[in-house]
């Protein structure tokens, strides 16, 4: 099966750093994959190189077998990439439905020409674009404040805002950078929900994500990344169980002693 | 009904009537730029060269007006994709840095030129510029700008003045969206330059360096850039005003700074705070 998005040996080096360290990694189609790792391991510029806000130093990806580490960033979301941001980036003075139909940018198909006259493609087109916004604002549960100022939103709906901007050109790849911060248990679930049901749409979704509840409960795969460089790719059971995993989060030292005591549990449930 | 007072207060105060359209489409200039988010202190430059070249078209090749008029955008536009080319590719404030230097440039050269007059400018250019063609360009300029900024492209641009970042990953080209804008504005600043050229039938090359730049730029910042109107309005107001204060001429620089102090610290959203729906269906 080959993958929707691959790279291989990515690397980007900062001088003197190795922020991300000749990555191999596959993401399949229709799967959500998380992509996971301690602070500063390298996940967010991971995400810029996929996305083309950072040029790699080497290495290459691939998205539906075609190479784009070359291509800048806004090509890439023609091609059917779409991420959201850690530190949200909605347009504030926009509104909502502005910002969703912002993110229709690449299906948008009028010059100014079109623009200029209002000619009746013109006027299909935006209409088309009107009803595509609103669905993806339905999907999030955000169409009733559709005409609301973004910046006006809380913290939470914002996130949403990004979301519907995200997938409302039906994007082929979702990336969504720790989509859970700052949710309380309840938002996260929900949270948990609406992935679902953008895979079930057809999108791919890679997400980062600090609640290892969440990552584990939502992916059907998980990548760790430490130091840079990925240290384990596999299930979410395969990860869990995995002592490279467990020393990157824990030290070597805990890791090690949890370990044993994993071990001497078995053996003496082994005995009993 | 007796109309021959409109024909007295029209020739009376025909060169101020001008001067205030004329600066409503070189306020539209400076907008288009504010409004992908970029900062371009090239206008008066842009002018400049649009008031030269239609100068010359007229003045050495004897080119009829209607020729003139539209031509004398050429030579701005290809200024415009020479400097924005290189710079816009970056980001910050490297255009800005760029058209000031253009200005000055510009300047040394028309003083050291005989060709184009040298110091002393051009004169006895025709008067052949009529107050419909400004009003009417004007508000062309108007209506096509409040086209765009009522559509995807108006989308667009806004995404980029707000955040760059965000926009690009929504397949948004903020460099051609940015070149784009230059050329705009360069068309429009060349075209009110051969209008003011054939308005006061002389130019010389002190009208287009710096101080009257940063009066451009305070024509956008009072009115506002919300809208296409705000600009044009700030234009208004700010060429009138020095007519109605004639004492205060020299203080007119003074003035101009306050205004864009007060409008920055107070009305950041300028006078016509207001901000189009950018869609239209």
């Amino acid at each position: 099966m080959s993958a929707l998005l691959q790279t291989r040996n990515l690397t980007r080096r900062y001088s003197g750093l190795v922020a991300v360290d000749s990555v191999d990694m596959e993401v399949h189609e229709g799967e959500i994959h998380a992509l996971i790792g301690p602070n500063g391991a390298g996940k967010t510029t991971l995400f810029n190189l996929i996305s083309g806000l950072t040029a790699p130093s080497e290495g290459s990806i691939t998205l539906a077998g075609r190479e784009v580490a070359a291509l800048p960033a806004e090509r890439r979301a023609a091609l059917g990439l779409a991420r959201t941001f850690q530190n949200i980036r909605v347009f504030s003075a926009m509104t909502v439905l502005e910002n969703v139909l912002t993110g229709l940018q690449p299906r948008r198909r009028c010059g100014l020409a079109a623009t200029l006259l209002r000619t009746p493609m013109f006027r299909r087109e935006e209409r088309t674009l009107v009803a595509r916004a609103l669905v993806a604002l339905e999907t999030v549960g955000l169409a009733a404040r559709a005409d609301e100022p973004a910046g006006g939103l809380s913290y939470g709906d914002q996130r949403r805002v990004e979301i519907a901007r995200a997938i409302a050109p039906e994007p082929a790849l979702l990336l969504l950078d720790e989509p859970a911060a700052g949710m309380n248990p309840a938002e996260t679930e929900a949270l948990g929900r609406l992935v679902r049901r953008i895979r079930d749409g057809g999108t791919t979704v890679l997400l980062v994500e600090h609640d290892m509840g969440f990552v584990m409960d939502i992916s059907d795969a998980v990548t760790v990344l430490s130091f840079g460089k990925c240290i384990c790719q596999g299930t979410p059971v395969e990860v869990r169980s995995s002592p490279e995993v467990m020393e990157a989060y824990l030290g070597q030292k805990v890791a090690a002693r949890l370990a044993q005591r994993f071990a001497g549990a078995q053996a003496g449930r082994a005995s009993a | 009904m007796d109309l021959s007072w409109l024909d007295d207060f029209l020739w009376t105060y025909q060169n101020v009537i001008h001067s205030v359209g004329i600066n409503g489409l070189l306020a539209l200039s400076m907008y288009v730029v504010l409004a992908v988010g970029q900062l371009s202190l090239g206008q008066a430059a842009f002018m400049g060269l649009g008031a030269y070249s239609a100068a010359l078209m007229t003045l050495k090749l004897g080119w009829p007006f209607w020729m003139v008029l539209p031509l004398s955008c050429v030579v701005p536009i290809l200024f415009a994709l020479a400097i924005g080319l290189p710079t816009l590719r970056l980001s910050g404030v490297y255009l800005a840095i760029a058209t000031v230097g253009l200005g000055e440039v510009l300047k040394a050269l028309y003083v050291n030129i005989d060709y184009v007059g040298g110091a002393l400018g051009l004169t006895g250019i025709p008067e052949a510029t009529e107050t419909w063609m400004i009003y009417g360009l004007l508000a062309l300029a108007v209506l096509a700008f409040w086209l765009v900024a009522r559509s995807g492209i108006g989308r667009a641009m806004e995404a980029i003045r707000e955040d760059e970042t965000a926009a690009r990953v929504m397949g948004v080209s903020c460099f051609r969206y940015q070149l784009g804008a230059l050329v705009v504005s360069a068309m429009l600043a060349g075209i009110a330059g051969a209008l003011e050229a054939h308005s006061t039938s002389l130019i010389s090359p002190g009208e287009f360096g710096f101080e009257p730049e940063v009066s451009i730029l305070s024509f956008a910042l009072l009115g506002g850039i919300g809208t296409p109107i705000g600009p044009v309005v700030g234009a208004f107001i700010l060429t009138l005003l020095p007519e109605l204060l004639r004492g205060m001429a020299d203080l007119r620089l003074v003035f101009n700074g306050v205004i864009i102090v007060v409008a920055v610290l107070f009305m950041p959203e300028g006078l016509v705070a207001l901000r189009l729906r950018r869609r239209s269906a």
